[in-house]
């Protein structure tokens, strides 16, 4: 909502000097965000109103050219040429003379042209910053009925205005208006103001002017109407009125279409002006019937919805109803009559049809915040005034008006709930003054006031609404700091501790967390080889390419991975831990009402119709993991890095992992492992397909790991082991095996053969070659044995030794290699 | 050689004398001092402390004197012995600090050389600033609840006193999940949260909810149709917008120092009455002290109470939420969204593991 400081002083008696920022911090304490100040773009010099005297029109050049002598309160005129045509002797214009420099760097000066001394300039609107009207010259009026020759031209024609641009929450309507600006202001101020709503209405004498008739009075509860004739088509907007709607970043129409719109800004209320001669026959409010269209203004056909509410004639639908007008009586270059309509809509209503219809016009978007439903009939008489003033018409018939409001119920106010909302000690009577001041009726009984809203005013309708109107007259920077007693907590809960580890053990081991969109689309999963089908989708994703929801961190890991190696990373290891998105089974999500706590079915159906959206973590690696430094050369991340990461997560979360070989896309079949806790498969890690690096344009050999944190089970209360003083005896063991025997079989079965000595057992080499046989591998071990209670013989270290080996030879046909 | 027994013959011990013993002290003494190395001592011991030293020698001889001299005597070589282990010992001690000094210098390296052989890893600022409000108010006594980001439409929307043609619903703005009538949304605020938490649990509650969520905006410089927010609910008796505005300044202080502030500016949310947007004052800011806008808050709307089974007669409650990009972005100087959302390990790595 644009405001014109000039136009809001007009109802307001701003106090001598009250300069912008006063203004501003008013509108910000008011709940008023102030998005912009719009300033007049600078005029320096002698800027003075003219009177034209005399036009002489030069012949002989490419286009007319007049010689104007112009009266700017000297004793003698001053000449200047000018290539407008739309002003005549009288007329009173702007003259920027010799010296002034207009916006833009213009400077004016005496200079030949056209043959002819040019004495200054003639001034238009978008010259002097002002508008954007550059047809032809600005003309403030005529003869006497202006300012006299020679008075400064500034404060004439508003260089010196300011708006301001306020954002106007939705549930605060009046304020899309001058006059509810008006009122906030003064009302904050403490200042006198005059509402342009308060005029009463002429009374029209004679019959109703049209017949006409609301079929839905729910929807529209009023509806007014006032005929006139004998409007001069031809007649231009006043300079003024066209600056006001310039100002309010409206575009000037006609005088008919301009005067509606003026008194929309001015009193909120929404006019539409229909061609009286092209309105067939009753004019009817109801509902769109199957199959009609309706041509609006904009030239637009549209096919209309059942809830579209119209006007209509005998010939149909003339107008979308508070949201835009029809073409077929859209008032036009010969229009000398006309029916200007004013009328109350409701506003969820209003704002289905402009979402139905994208059709967010400056009516609409009052209609939809709620207007007020006791001006339309003085709306219609200022818009009379002023195209009888400025367009000669005159009003015929008395007004239309189909009036259907329902009186407003009163709130019950306990006089003492804004103190106990706010927190400070706030008197009844400031309760009472507050709520007066933004329009209230109350009446007192007891400790309980009664509250009528006022007609501007839908959005009061609870007892917290008007809560708010009390505090934001006290003001909210009265209200202290407080903090309240919050009764102990029970810190974060496991689920959280372990998300929280989890990241940070691998943020410590190396990997950048790269959070990235869940959005996923059928190329990337093609590219992995996941599933495309069964997904959940999005009706309005931001992509087209990407509508789906993450099963897998995956697809969005890898193009972080991509991303940064287009932007010339080498060694990347990346994690994201966060929701996946696998598709539920679909149940919809009830939405019962909300006037109590829906009953435990209802919320049990609503609760369980939101998919599970469990917890994975991934990470990805390419390059080196270690980087190539004066230690030597770097280490390329490989399969293993990415299983590593499993543990390291597995051991955040506090569980003990298994591992198996897996096979599992997007993963190398052969270098794909299965993680486990306990018999659960809980994730797969190793080194992607070289068909996914090709297609993803990944580098060779790049691994990834994703496991579902959420179906790990809860971390078991660690338990203190004895620790043994006595000295350990090593020893190591090189065992050989045939390949295809995995090393955790080996391991499992060393382990349950040593027995309770054995402390620790080590992998520490790993060879193959003719040494040990085709199809062989030699696995070396050292182990360590303790005893708890007592220093170990040689002896019993060996036993345990021995028995460690041939557990492995049952098991896995493992040799001890000699 | 005289045994024991042999009769004293001042002669055959003339290895006794004063003047034998201080030859004898005086050559070992200029032997060791002269030794210049440690090998030319080791080379050099034998002849003055070894067994066959003069000193040593001379000792056996002891036995020869009669009871009466061998006392004196005794004490003379005695001395000389002690005369020559410590010259030994000084002159030991003085060339392995020697030869220590140079080992040492030998070994030196240049300790300015980088070892960053294992990678920098990092967590995502997003991340630890979450983490960090929910500290904060854990360390209030506060707990963290959640809900999920794949949200029903009416816990996101309807519960929170947004009915069903409010703007907000439409596809313009909130992502749907297919097919039409699913009931589902991405969740648009961490809001529904307050519903979930209110629906479970009984008040006193006193939560903060951290989490994404979505709205349908491209990705440009200021925005981003994925972003965070942090939501904080409080139900109690007696709740007022002043432990609110404490609440709002205790976080304030905690994350952007003592002198942060809060500031208020009236405003509309469908689930707060009353509503206000708040500013927070940051002395830091890079480009000078200044209030910056961060987040919305109110009372908790007595309907939201009631659609979540809460007497509004005799609880009250107060709500916040902010963004953590917009806090991200000036807290920490980042500039562009883009460099927030798209996974370039150089802007992580910049805020390491915690903040």
């Amino acid at each position: 909502m644009k405001v014109p400081v000039s136009w809001l002083s007009e109802h307001v008696d701003l106090p001598a000097g009250t300069g912008v920022e006063e203004l501003d911090a008013v509108f910000v304490r008011q709940g008023l965000e102030v998005e912009e100040v719009l300033r007049v773009p600078e005029t320096t010099g002698p800027l003075v109103v003219g009177r034209v005297l005399v036009i002489e029109e030069l012949t002989g050049f490419k286009k007319p050219i007049r010689h104007v002598q112009v009266d700017v309160g000297d004793p003698e005129p001053q000449g200047i040429v000018c290539g407008a045509r739309n002003f005549a002797v009288d007329d009173l214009v702007v003259v920027a003379l010799p010296g002034a420099v207009l916006p833009g760097d213009f400077a004016i000066a005496a200079r030949t042209t056209y043959g002819r001394v040019s004495d200054g300039m003639i001034c238009s609107s978008r010259e002097l910053g002002v508008g954007e009207d550059h047809d032809g010259i600005l003309v403030l009026g005529r003869g006497t009925d202006g300012p006299a020759p020679g008075t400064p031209a500034g404060p004439v024609v508003g260089t010196d205005d300011v708006v301001f641009d306020l954002e106007v929450t939705t549930d605060r309507g009046y304020c899309m208006a001058i006059r509810g600006i008006a009122r906030e202001v003064a009302g904050a101020l403490g200042v006198d103001w005059r509402d342009p709503a308060a005029a009463t209405p002429p009374a029209w004498p004679g019959e109703p002017a049209w017949t006409v008739e609301v079929a839905d009075p729910a929807r529209c509860d009023r509806f007014s109407v006032l005929a006139m004739e004998g409007l001069d088509p031809t007649a231009p907007s006043p300079w003024w009125l066209r600056r006001r709607l310039a100002q309010s970043g409206i575009r000037s129409i006609s005088l008919a279409v301009d005067v509606t719109n003026l008194v929309m800004v001015e009193l909120g209320q929404p006019m539409h002006a229909f061609d009286r001669d092209a309105v067939r026959g009753p004019v009817v409010v109801r509902t769109a019937a199957p199959g009609e269209r309706l041509t609006t203004l904009d030239g637009v056909d549209r096919a209309l919805d059942a809830d579209d509410l119209l006007i209509t004639d005998d010939s149909g639908p003339i107008g979308l109803a508070g949201v835009m007008g029809g073409a077929s009586t859209e008032i036009s270059g010969t229009t000398t009559a006309v029916l200007l309509e004013a009328a109350h809509w409701e506003p969820t209503g209003i704002a289905r049809g402009v979402r139905r219809h994208k059709l967010p016009s400056e009516a609409a978007k009052r209609f939809e915040r709620g207007t007020d439903p006791d001006v339309t009939v003085v709306a219609l008489a200022r818009a009379a005034s002023l195209l009888a003033e400025h367009g000669g018409a005159r009003v015929v018939g008395g007004v239309v008006d189909v009036d259907a409001r329902a009186p407003r119920p009163q709130i019950v106010l306990d006089a003492d709930r804004p103190a106990r909302v706010a927190g400070i000690p706030i008197s009844s009577d400031q309760v009472i003054d507050s709520l007066t001041t933004v329009g209230c009726t109350v009446g007192a009984e007891g400790g309980r006031l009664a509250v009528t809203p006022p007609s501007w005013r839908p959005d009061l309708t609870d007892p917290a609404d008007l809560v708010e109107e009390v505090v934001r007259a006290v003001g909210y920077d009265e209200i202290p700091s407080v903090l309240p007693t919050v009764p102990p907590g029970r810190g974060l809960t496991p689920t959280q501790r372990r998300r929280r580890a989890v990241g940070r053990a691998l943020a410590e081991a190396g990997y950048v967390e790269a959070p990235a969109y869940p959005f996923v689309g059928r190329t990337a999963l093609e590219a992995l080889g996941l599933p495309t089908e069964g997904l959940l989708t999005l009706r309005n994703p931001i992509s087209e390419q990407e509508p789906a929801l993450r099963t897998s961190l995956l697809p969005g890991l890898l193009a972080t991975l991509a991303r940064n190696l287009g932007r010339g990373q080498r060694d990347l290891a990346v994690f994201e831990h966060g929701a996946v998105f696998p598709p539920g089974d679909g149940a919809v999500a009830p939405l019962p009402a909300v006037d109590r706590r829906p009953d435990d079915e209802t919320l049990a159906a609503l609760l369980g119709a939101v998919p599970a959206q469990p917890w994975h973590v991934a990470v990805a690696l390419a390059g080196n993991r270690e980087p190539r430094g004066w230690w030597g050369p770097g280490r390329p991340a490989v399969w293993a890095d990415a299983v590593q990461a499993a543990r390291l997560v597995a051991d955040a979360a506090g569980v003990e992992l298994t591992v198996r070989a897996g096979d599992q896309a997007p993963w190398h079949p052969g270098r794909c492992a299965e993680l486990l806790v306990g018999d659960t498969v809980v994730g797969h890690a190793g080194e992607l397909h070289p068909r996914v690096c090709a297609a993803l344009e990944l580098p060779a050999r790049t691994s990834v790991m994703e496991l579902d944190v959420d179906a790990l089970p809860d971390r078991p209360v660690a338990q203190g082991p004895a620790i043994s003083a006595f000295p350990p005896v090593r020893m190591d063991a090189a065992l050989v095996v045939a390949e295809d025997r995995p090393e955790s079989a080996v391991r499992a079965a060393l382990v349950s053969g040593a027995g309770e000595l054995l402390e620790g057992l080590r992998l520490f080499d790993l060879y193959t070659g003719t040494q040990v046989g085709e199809g062989n591998r030699s696995l070396a071990y050292a182990f360590v044995f303790r005893a708890p209670d007592r220093t170990l013989t040689g002896e019993e270290a060996q036993a345990a030794f021995d028995a460690a080996v041939a557990a492995a030879t049952q098991a896995t046909g493992a040799v001890l290699r000699g | 050689m005289s045994g024991a027994n042999d009769p004293y013959d001042p002669k055959q011990v003339a290895a006794l004398s004063a003047d034998a013993l201080d030859a004898a002290v005086a050559a070992g003494v200029a032997a060791f001092d002269g030794a210049a190395d440690l090998e030319a001592l080791a080379a050099v011991r034998p002849a003055h402390l070894g067994d066959r030293a003069p000193v040593l020698l001379a000792r056996r001889e002891l036995g020869a004197l009669p009871p009466a001299a061998r006392k004196d005597a005794g004490q003379r070589v005695n001395a000389a012995r002690v005369a020559l282990t410590d010259t030994h010992a000084a002159r030991l001690a003085v060339l392995e600090a020697e030869r220590d000094e140079r080992v040492l210098a030998e070994e030196r390296v240049d300790v300015t050389l980088p070892f960053d052989r294992a990678p920098r890893g990092a967590r995502h600022p997003l991340t630890t600033l979450q983490d960090r409000i929910a500290d904060v108010f854990v360390g209030m006594g506060y707990e963290v609840a959640e809900g999920p980001e794949l949200e029903s439409e009416w816990l996101n929307f309807d519960a929170l006193n947004t009915g069903p043609d409010h703007p907000a619903r439409s596809l313009a703005d909130t992502f749907f999940v297919a097919p039409e009538g699913s009931g589902l949304v991405l969740r648009t605020h961490t809001s529904p949260v307050q519903a979930r938490t209110m629906l479970e649990r009984t008040p006193p509650i006193y939560v903060v909810a951290p989490g994404r969520v979505y709205r349908t905006d491209e990705l440009d410089a200021t925005h981003t149709p994925v972003f965070h927010q942090v939501e904080g609910l409080a139900v109690d008796r007696g709740l007022t917008m002043a432990h609110l505005r404490g609440t709002l300044e205790a976080l304030a202080k905690a994350l952007f120092g003592d002198d942060a502030q809060i500031r208020w500016r009236p405003h509309f949310f469908p689930f707060t009455e009353p509503s206000a947007e708040f500013d927070v004052f940051f002395p830091e800011h890079r480009d000078g002290p200044q209030w910056v806008e961060w987040g919305g808050c109110g009372m908790v709307n007595p309907r939201v109470l009631t659609a979540c089974g809460i007497d509004p007669e005799v609880y009250s409650g107060f709500a916040f939420g902010m963004g953590i990009e917009r806090a991200l972005q000036f807290r920490h100087g980042v500039g562009d969204m883009r460099d927030i959302v798209e996974g370039d390990v150089r802007f992580t790595r910049a805020f390491g593991v915690e903040q």
